[in-house]
């Protein structure tokens, strides 16, 4: 479907995703989960076939008002140095025109939605910030515009595993309030598991398996299958 | 402390000429803002369109700055002495290090923060201004001080095309041979340095937090604004009905500018702007040709070897008849020689020649294997020096030392040596009771003072020609000499000297006819 600097990255992959779900995207490094990610929003236009957001071709959007339609949470910072907390949950909201005391009220909502009391918060710098702090103001400033659509790109990948857990949860929290529909793409099958209502298994450019979680566990898909190891691994050491 | 002492006595002078220098380096280097930063980030976007930008503002950079000054100045609009041309001169060094250092700035962003900006929706533009921009600030900021840094030391040269600035002091403490007066200009000059460094660094550290992107697009729109004030300013020249003199950068020339200004403003009531200390002859001859300035004094052998590259003449008569048609044909007028000679002067000590009864030079030839010469290093080395004079006079010293010119008049009276080459105006010539050797056997070109004038001028303005013919000849040597001295050992004001001496020329005018 698309063709990077390097080749052909996806082939053949077909998804539909509705309203409200949450699909996880899951696969090795360099399995085009990432790719996949840039599609949706149209940083990437496919070379062949089409991706419909809201029923319309990414070609037919003016990709500007498409991407502030579309919160995105990135892997790795992202959160811009040079701006306080405040400032970065208040781009997307900025970028539409919004009014200044909409976009105040709306930056303390969001930071009291992710866990962090505005008062506290609101004027740091996002350097001053915590690795589990820094995810929580990316998913705030994703939500910021409230968005009906949520891409998180590997969005805990770099916190320890209490943080995760924790970030887990409140995702799931957020989730239950907000609504959105949400695509994650993750190498970690736990965390897909976790967080996500349909978990889909990427492999050379396409989709090898995507299924309910519980049902991908019993999956017997070569492709499928190492990716769960490291799960039973743990469960087997631990019982 | 003698340099306290001098910078309290000046005070008025000296707060005037630290202002043109900060005008200076601050008009053009907000010049250099408003045009280097638009021009980095253009090149950092469009790197085949950056990579051009980038090799020429180094090329500029090479150009040594009297050279830039040189080139500029018979240019329309940025060209012509004063402010004007020393802005357009430190805008162009001030690029390079902008330029470079905001498409470094640019390009170092993070590619992840690009990419989060894009991801949440920003346009191109808004990238740049809310993302790129705000980041690449510091580095900004570093070749900002750095252009500044430099910006002020160039500007001390400014002083050469008459822009002012503390270069005033340097070039006028070097042809004094006056090391406070030189330190009056370089030190403040340093520290000034120092302070804008200090300051923009503390500017850019204030900025850091929180300046959106309204706010800079202001900022920016005021130091384009206040650019463009700082070269209006710079282009308000002077009137069109004054007549303007030159000089050279040294004591005798800016006695001459001054006391040609003085005849033309007694004798003809015409406004006269004095434009004096300019960077040497290259620099007068251009702004002369350009109409920058209306007369200044030349010396016929520099003129004719330096200016028009004419072959090495000696005889007077042809030189200035050949000088007469060059410059005719470039619209300047040679006017008649003022009376002296500023040649090389061979010089031995007063009671030497008294006793020995020497009169030219070669009447030394016979003493001289038992004496030792001073030359400069310099005249040891030129064609037109000591190899070819030793030749045409027979010359034979016991010992030839070679010496700094500062040292060598200094050296002759002390006895450490017999025999030097000097400079024949040389107030010290008087000091210390030394003899100029007449050159009979014409060795040396004629270097006669003779103010050239643009013809344009004295045919709008017959009574310059007047006032200036009235001066042919009035000058012998020894004035020359007496007012160098004036100047230089009992620290007078040149403008007094001058006026002293027209004084007593028109009190001489009656018995000498």
């Amino acid at each position: 479907m698309s063709r990077g600097p390097a080749g052909q990255v996806l082939r053949g992959l077909s998804l539909e995703i509705a309203a409200g779900e949450t699909v996880a995207l899951v696969g090795r490094s360099g399995a085009g989960k990432s790719t996949a990610l840039k599609l949706i929003n149209g940083l990437i236009l496919p070379n062949a076939g089409e991706i419909l957001i809201e029923g319309r071709s990414t070609r037919a959007w003016n990709p500007f008002e498409l991407r502030r339609r579309i919160g995105y949470v990135l892997q790795e910072i992202g959160l811009f140095p040079h701006m306080t907390v405040a400032d970065n949950v208040a781009v997307v909201p900025r970028l539409l025109g919004w009014e200044t005391a909409r976009i105040e009220a709306r930056v303390a909502a969001m930071l009291r939605l992710v866990g962090l009391d505005p008062g506290t918060y609101a004027a740091r710098a996002s350097t001053e910030l915590s690795g589990g702090q820094r995810q929580r103001v990316g998913v705030a400033r994703a939500l910021a515009a409230d968005p009906p659509i949520l891409l998180m790109d590997e969005p805990f990948g770099a916190l320890d595993p209490l943080t995760r857990a924790e970030l887990h949860r409140e995702f799931r929290r957020i989730q239950s309030e907000v609504r959105k529909t949400v695509v994650i793409v993750t190498h970690d099958m736990a965390e897909a598991f976790a967080l996500a209502t349909r978990v889909g298994v990427l492999d050379a450019g396409a989709i090898a398996q995507i299924d309910t979680p519980r049902a991908l566990a019993r999956s017997t898909d070569p492709r499928v299958r190492p990716l769960l190891e490291p799960l039973f691994e743990a469960g087997a050491l631990l019982s | 402390m003698s340099l306290l002492r001098f910078l309290a006595e000046h005070r008025a002078e000296f707060l005037h000429l630290l202002f043109q220098h900060v005008v200076l380096v601050g008009a053009s280097t907000l010049a250099a803002i408003a045009v280097g930063v638009p021009t980095g980030v253009l090149a950092a976007r469009r790197p085949r369109l950056g990579a051009p930008i980038v090799w020429l503002a180094n090329v500029v950079q090479t150009i040594p700055s009297l050279a830039m000054f040189g080139f500029l100045l018979p240019l329309p609009f940025v060209g012509g002495l004063g402010a004007r041309v020393a802005i357009v001169v430190l805008i162009l060094y001030a690029l390079l290090p902008i330029i470079r250092t905001t498409v470094a700035g640019v390009r170092g962003v993070d590619r992840a923060l690009v990419e989060a900006g894009t991801a949440l929706g920003m346009t191109s533009r808004q990238l740049l201004w809310q993302v790129e921009l705000p980041l690449a600030v510091p580095s900004i900021v570093a070749g900002i001080r750095v252009a500044a840094v430099i910006g002020v030391g160039t500007a001390t040269i400014a002083a050469a095309v008459g822009a002012g600035g503390l270069g005033e002091y340097i070039f006028r403490g070097l042809s004094m041979v006056d090391p406070t007066v030189i330190l009056a200009g370089a030190v403040p000059a340093a520290a000034l340095a120092l302070l804008v460094d200090g300051g923009l660094l503390l500017g850019e550290r204030a900025l850091r937090h929180g300046v959106r992107a309204p706010r800079m697009a202001a900022i920016a729109a005021v130091l384009a604004l206040a650019a463009t004030a700082g070269l209006a300013w710079a282009r308000s020249g002077s009137a069109a009905d004054t007549i303007r003199i030159g000089s050279k950068n040294f004591t005798e020339q800016i006695i001459l500018g001054e006391l040609l200004a003085a005849q033309i403003e007694r004798t003809t009531g015409l406004t006269v702007e004095r434009r004096l200390n300019l960077g040497g002859t290259f620099i007068c001859d251009r702004a002369l040709r350009s109409g920058d300035i209306d007369v200044y004094v030349e010396y016929t052998g520099t003129a004719d070897t330096a200016v028009f590259k004419n072959p090495v003449e000696t005889d007077p008569t042809r030189v200035l008849a050949r000088l007469r048609q060059d410059y005719a044909a470039a619209g300047v007028t040679l006017l008649p020689p003022l009376g002296f000679e500023n040649t090389f002067a061979i010089l031995v000590r007063g009671e030497d020649a008294r006793r020995l009864g020497l009169r030219a030079i070669g009447d030394a030839a016979a003493q001289s294997s038992s004496w030792q010469a001073g030359f400069g290093y310099e005249f040891l080395q030129r064609a037109d020096g000591y190899p070819g004079l030793k030749d045409r006079y027979g010359l034979r010293f016991s010992n030839v030392r070679a010496m700094d010119l500062s040292l060598i008049y200094r050296a002759l009276a002390d006895r450490q040596v017999d025999l030097i080459a000097g400079d024949a105006t040389s107030g010290l010539i008087a000091t210390y009771d030394l003899f100029m050797l007449q050159d009979t056997g014409h060795y040396f070109p004629p270097y006669d003072a003779v103010p050239v004038a643009r013809s344009a001028t004295l045919l709008r303005h017959p009574e310059v020609r007047r006032a200036l013919e009235a001066l042919a000849g009035r000058i012998t040597i020894e004035d020359m000499r007496r007012m160098n001295q004036a100047v230089d050992a009992g620290r007078r004001d040149p403008a007094s000297v001058a006026g002293e001496f027209l004084a007593q020329l028109e009190q001489q005018r009656p018995t000498k006819g």
